[in-house]
């Protein structure tokens, strides 16, 4: 596959933009549909195989602008329907295709806290970008304005060159709110109910603060100075951080309004608890959760061989059960520690991959094997009790069962032997079960998701909730939406 | 007061350290049976689990014993009082069940003594009968004997090499006491896992329920990694928020032992690394 240099494409893009520029009759839409697809500059697969940092570069500025000019402006936005948040696409688009790239990230901001973090890692073309007309009109999703890559450039910009504004914050209220976990939906509340003058201290059970962003998401496709650089915001703003404080254990949840002075508390604790597939062998020496394997190598940095103490498993062959976006950071992740191998097993096919058709792509150009319509049914040990393989079965597509995707129904008798060294399990997560353990009263649903009402408010009085703790494990994007509600809910409360 | 400062620290035995530390939040929700997560460094640092040995919370304060066996626990004992520990995390993990059950024998082993001595403390205050047995390779690895003589209504001492209390291992006595009419009620065994494995093995035939507590690899002691997992009966469990105590009886103590030697390389070398710039540095220092 012929990798394009990030030169190239924006020389590519100067010559575009410099010639459209030249025109002396505003464009037609069709015009717009015959600007090229900017495609995202990246880092070379075979030198990033080896290295942390980002794959996707960013845009240029020309690139940005070329793109934000693909936009028709269509009057009825079925972009915007697509958005979770409402972002005013076309809104921004417009502004950014002017070069107004500052206007265009102050539009942003108004309905999303985290568009630098949202420009890399929301699904957009199951999003904004798959209701696209311009998608549409060229028969392709790919072919939709990159709305995302938009939204990334405009909000890299802004931080690069210092020109984010802390937003004006009102006068202190005297009334306190305690957010605890610090994932996107926490990041989203704090921001919101800080602003209206209430004094907001966000709880982490981890030394550092970001949840999912911070040990979840790999730094080669989240940075974790992007994460920071909200947090810094955060702290500027006058947000309080208490790390190392788990909700649960250091203090009850219940304390914090009772004893502790809090008004009101949001819980954003995230979906932490890790799916395993209860088969044989899965407890041998060599078998770790995604979150665990992530975990390792992110936040605790262990990708630094000779300066982390945290040890990882770093060589032999490597197999990731499951086919979402956890599962491909962890087979991305293992690139990158030196695996000699690294296998992707699903049971189903490419097309009901639940992660991002961009991450699948990058993970294949990375070397990652895929294995699709099969399926570990047990892992195998030696006398120390390490894995060294696992019995597969084959599968085929069945009928649709209620997700809508065909069912995938083994093939009896297709068992057979892959030998391996390491196995990461990544077929999802529940919620973090710590809060509903150690809080009488607190309603769940049968898998342990916190219940709201459509205020965002749980059972308990002055109690609210969103993110992933509610929805289970869904996307950061959705997680503000749900903070988003929450903070609504907790200002309208406080005001009385 | 800072948190997380060390305010007291001794040496017990050969690898093994008391410290005082400031943590007041951990010291006011504590229970025993409970467990920190410390690190030393937030940047390149491992977490480990430690065990709280006590906790003053109108002083604000918990004691954590440990031994220097890696990276994390060497550079811990080098620390000095006034020294700050980095992160604290906890209290973790379910607290003891504590009730009356009548006789209760706890065993501890080695380090093991240092969590099992909270629980004396309180199984005692509930009302129980307890028969205490500590053990350790050789005499100058015994620790906190007179804490836990003053506890006991009967006290055993063992060393594996004879040079203190009796010669021989802890399932001995054990197994006398199990043998005893009428039976203890409760075990408590609390030691290296080889130690409480063998101790399961001894009561089970006697049919003494018997609580053994945990000390497996974890990251983040919130439930949410799941590298301590350990097998117990038909079911996985993680030690971090299902335990750190289980069923001794149904803890597969084999697969325990395995998953702890998972990184056991990569530990040598640097517990070997560990000792050979402690003996660089006391060159220096005699030079």
């Amino acid at each position: 596959m012929s990798h394009p240099t990030p030169e190239a494409l924006a020389e590519a893009a100067c010559k575009e933009l410099s010639s459209l520029k030249s025109r002396t009759v505003p464009l037609t839409p069709r015009d717009r549909l015959g600007i090229p697809v900017q495609e995202m500059p990246t880092q070379d697969p075979v030198v990033r195989r080896r290295n942390v940092q980002e794959v996707a570069c960013g845009y240029t500025p020309e690139q940005a602008q070329l793109e934000s000019m693909r936009c028709l402006q269509c009057k009825n936005a079925p972009c915007v329907q697509g958005c979770p948040v409402r972002i005013d696409i076309p809104g921004f688009l417009k502004l950014a295709a002017d070069g107004d790239f500052e206007g265009a990230c102050n539009t942003i901001k108004k309905n999303s806290l985290l568009p630098s973090v949202c420009g890399r890692v929301c699904p957009q073309e199951v999003q904004c970008q798959e209701n696209c007309t311009v998608g549409k009109a060229l028969k392709s999703v790919d072919k939709a304005v990159s709305i995302g890559r938009v939204e990334r450039f405009v909000a890299d910009l802004e931080r690069e060159t210092g020109r984010t504004k802390a937003p004006v914050i009102k006068p202190p209220t005297g009334k306190k709110v305690a957010v605890i976990g610090t994932g996107p939906a926490s990041i989203t509340v704090a921001a919101d109910v800080r602003r209206e003058g209430h004094t907001v201290v966000m709880f982490e059970a981890f030394h550092k603060p970001g949840g999912v962003l911070v040990y979840g998401i790999p730094e080669f496709r989240l940075p974790k100075r992007i994460v920071q650089a909200e947090f810094d915001a955060l702290t500027a703003m006058g947000v309080e951080l208490q790390t190392n404080f788990v909700i649960g254990r250091t203090r009850k949840l219940m304390a914090l309004l009772d004893e502790d002075g809090f008004d009101a508390v949001f819980i954003g604790t995230g979906a932490g608890l890790p799916k395993f597939m209860n088969m044989a062998g899965e407890n041998l020496v060599g078998v770790f959760s995604a979150n665990e394997y992530l975990t390792r190598a992110n936040l605790m940095k262990a990708y630094d061989f000779g300066r982390a103490d945290t040890p990882i498993y770093r060589t032999g062959k490597v197999a990731v059960l499951g086919g979402g976006n956890v599962a491909m950071d962890a087979a991305r992740t293992a690139v990158r520690l030196g695996a000699d191998e690294v296998h992707i097993i699903y049971r189903r096919t490419e097309v009901e991959m639940p992660a991002r058709v961009e991450e699948i792509a990058h993970a294949k150009e990375e070397g990652v094997i895929f294995h699709l319509l099969e399926n570990a049914k047990r892992l195998i040990g030696d006398e120390n009790g390490c894995v060294t393989g696992m019995e597969c079965l084959r599968y085929e597509l069945g009928q649709p069962d209620a997700s809508g995707r065909r069912r995938p129904v083994e093939i009896k008798g297709s068992e057979f032997i892959r030998e391996i060294g390491t196995v990461i399990v990544a077929i999802g997560n529940d919620s973090n079960p710590l809060i509903p353990r150690t809080t009488a009263g607190l309603g769940t649903t049968q898998w342990g998701n916190v219940i709201v009402d459509d205020k965002g408010k749980t059972s308990l009085d002055r109690v609210f909730a969103g993110g992933d703790i509610v929805l289970g494990a869904a996307t950061v994007i959705l997680a503000m939406g749900e903070g988003r509600r929450a903070a609504a809910s907790i200002n309208e409360l406080l005001r009385k | 007061m800072p948190v997380n400062k060390i305010l007291y620290k001794k040496q017990l035995s050969d690898e093994v350290f008391v410290m005082r530390l400031a943590a007041p939040h951990i010291a006011r929700e504590r229970q025993p049976g409970q467990f920190v997560i410390l690190q030393l460094d937030n940047e390149f640092g491992e977490r480990i689990p430690l065990t709280i040995a006590d906790a003053d919370p109108a002083e604000g304060t918990i004691t954590i014993i440990f031994q220097a066996v890696g990276k994390t626990t060497h550079n811990l004992a080098d620390k000095v009082v006034g020294d700050t520990v980095k992160s604290l995390l906890g209290p973790l993990g379910q607290p003891t069940h504590i009730e009356k059950f009548g006789t209760v024998v706890c065993v501890g082993g080695g380090i093991g003594v240092a969590p099992l001595h909270p629980i004396v403390k309180g199984m005692k205050a509930a009302g129980n009968k307890m028969i205490i047995i500590i053990g350790a390779r050789s005499r100058n690895l015994i620790i906190l004997e007179d804490e836990m003589r003053a506890l006991a209504d009967e006290f055993i001492v063992c060393t594996d090499d004879g040079s203190y209390g009796r010669k021989g291992l802890v399932t001995e006595p054990l197994k006398e006491i199990c043998g005893r009419v009428p039976k203890p009620d409760l075990a408590v065994a609390i030691g290296p896992p080889i130690m409480m494995k063998f101790c399961a093995e001894t009561t089970r035939p006697f049919a003494v329920s018997t609580v053994v507590s945990l000390n497996t690899i974890m990251i983040d002691g919130t439930g949410m990694c799941g590298g301590c997992r350990v097998s117990v009966g038909d079911q996985t469990k993680f030690t971090c928020v299902d335990g750190p105590e289980f069923d001794g009886h149904k803890v597969d103590f084999n697969n325990l032992m395995q998953r702890l030697k998972a990184y056991r390389k990569v530990e040598e070398q640097a517990h070997h690394q560990c000792h050979l710039d402690a003996e660089m540095r006391q060159k220096e220092q005699s030079q």
